[in-house]
């Protein structure tokens, strides 16, 4: 049997315009309009896009998940970046 | 428990799922990978007896409805493949345990499909109850498998009311269709409750599925919620469930059901089923004939790549 392996491709497809594309899924394809085209197959059998992207899933780069605490934590401790931490009167309206 | 652990733990316990490179313990991974493998290798072994029936299909219309589901099913195992790879193992070594004999998909598939009826009433009962399944895995504690169901639950309510709309056809029938689609019945109606698999006193991994929250209800739970819809939608159709003890409780508030033939299901998962060769045989032909296809392809994508560089 064969040992050698289509390279894994991540699918993110845009649902209609104005969306953003979102993760849909992987495949398997040996280069990329293979991956296009099983993308589309794959995964938009039902209209369910209108853009594609694929990106070979070794060019992915992610932050490590055990390190998340860490790596979020700048963004925990400031409240002052939400609209409701500023407390305006009742009577006032549009703001 | 070590701080990995309680982390996990805190997870299932706060319905969070889990992703592929959260920490989790070796035997969740393990169990993953088996059961995700299964399932995935029963969605490609499920096209075969449907797709005995693609070229013979009584009209274009139904052609078109079954070459769908069947390709379908198809997508269904390239999901769950996707899914089981997140966990570490690649597609290729699943499909060689496929193809060994080493891995285990649906018993359901080793029975023949003799005659048209039997597309109907496989999408009706076995799609009903892969549906029952799958509905309930949407909740899955690992994320890429909930996810992968959660697509596959959206494909599978039209494979259900193909078969079902086939039934309808058939019972509404001459005297032979109606005939057909009964002896369709009788065939696929205990098999299909079979698929829930063992009894819970029987099930060996049942408790820590679910304590993992990879499954959330019993085999038996499920078999019972299966019986409950698929009884008035027999009885719609003109057709008798093959089973003297199928009775309303009403106490219960459910159906009473006769007692599975446990060995006919052993049996056949120990591979002595009506079609176990053939289906394994038919897959293991399609894989080896498929090779020059996919080394064609590796090799075209590897020498248009040189060529880039080389312009480059
Ligand atoms: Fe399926
Ligand atoms: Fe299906």
């Amino acid at each position: 049997m064969s040992n050698k392996n289509w390279p894994l491709w991540e699918v993110f497809i845009r649902s209609k315009s104005g969306l953003h594309h979102l993760h849909a899924g992987s495949l398997h394809a040996a280069d990329a309009d293979m991956a296009l085209a099983n993308a589309r197959d794959v995964y938009t059998r039902r209209n369910e896009g209108v853009s594609i992207w694929v990106v070979e899933s070794k060019n992915i780069v992610a932050n490590d998940p055990s390190k998340s605490e860490e790596f979020f934590e700048p963004a925990s401790d400031k409240v002052y970046r939400h609209p409701t931490f500023y407390e305006m009167p009742d009577e006032l309206s549009h703001i | 428990m070590d701080a990995f652990e309680k982390v996990f733990e805190a997870k299932l316990e706060a319905e969070e799922k889990i992703e592929p490179k959260d920490w989790m313990p070796e035997k969740y991974r393990k169990t993953l990978i088996r059961q995700i493998s299964q399932h995935a290798h029963s969605e490609i072994v499920g096209m075969l007896p449907e797709g005995n029936w693609i070229t013979r299909a009584p009209s274009l219309r139904r052609k078109v409805a079954l070459l769908a589901k069947v390709q379908d099913e198809a997508g269904h195992g390239l999901y769950l493949y996707s899914a089981a790879e997140t966990l570490g193992v690649e597609r290729a070594t699943l499909l060689d345990q496929l193809h060994e004999g080493k891995a285990k998909y649906s018993s359901i598939f080793n029975y023949p499909t003799v005659s048209w009826a039997d597309i109907g009433a496989i999408g009706w009962l076995v799609d009903g109850a892969a549906i029952m399944n799958q509905v309930m895995l949407t909740r899955a504690s690992y994320g890429p498998y909930a996810r992968a169901m959660v697509r596959i639950c959206k494909e599978e309510s039209f494979h259900q009311r193909q078969g079902y709309e086939i039934m309808m056809t058939l019972s509404n029938g001459s005297e032979e269709q109606k005939a057909m689609a009964q002896d369709a019945l009788d065939r696929w109606w205990w098999p299909s409750l079979m698929m829930f698999g063992p009894s819970d006193k029987e099930s060996t991994h049942s408790a820590q599925s679910m304590a993992w929250k990879i499954k959330r209800k019993s085999n038996d739970d499920l078999r019972q919620q299966f019986v409950d819809v698929s009884v008035p939608q027999a009885e719609y159709l003109g057709l008798k469930i093959p089973d003297d003890k199928l009775k309303w409780n009403e106490e219960r508030g459910h159906y009473d059901f006769g007692e599975i033939d446990w060995d006919e299901f052993w049996n056949v998962i120990k591979g002595n089923g009506p079609c176990n060769e053939e289906r394994l045989a038919a897959r293991v032909k399609a894989h080896e004939e498929g090779e020059w296809v996919r080394d064609a392809a590796l090799a075209y994508a590897e020498k248009h790549s040189n060529k880039q560089k080389v312009e480059a």
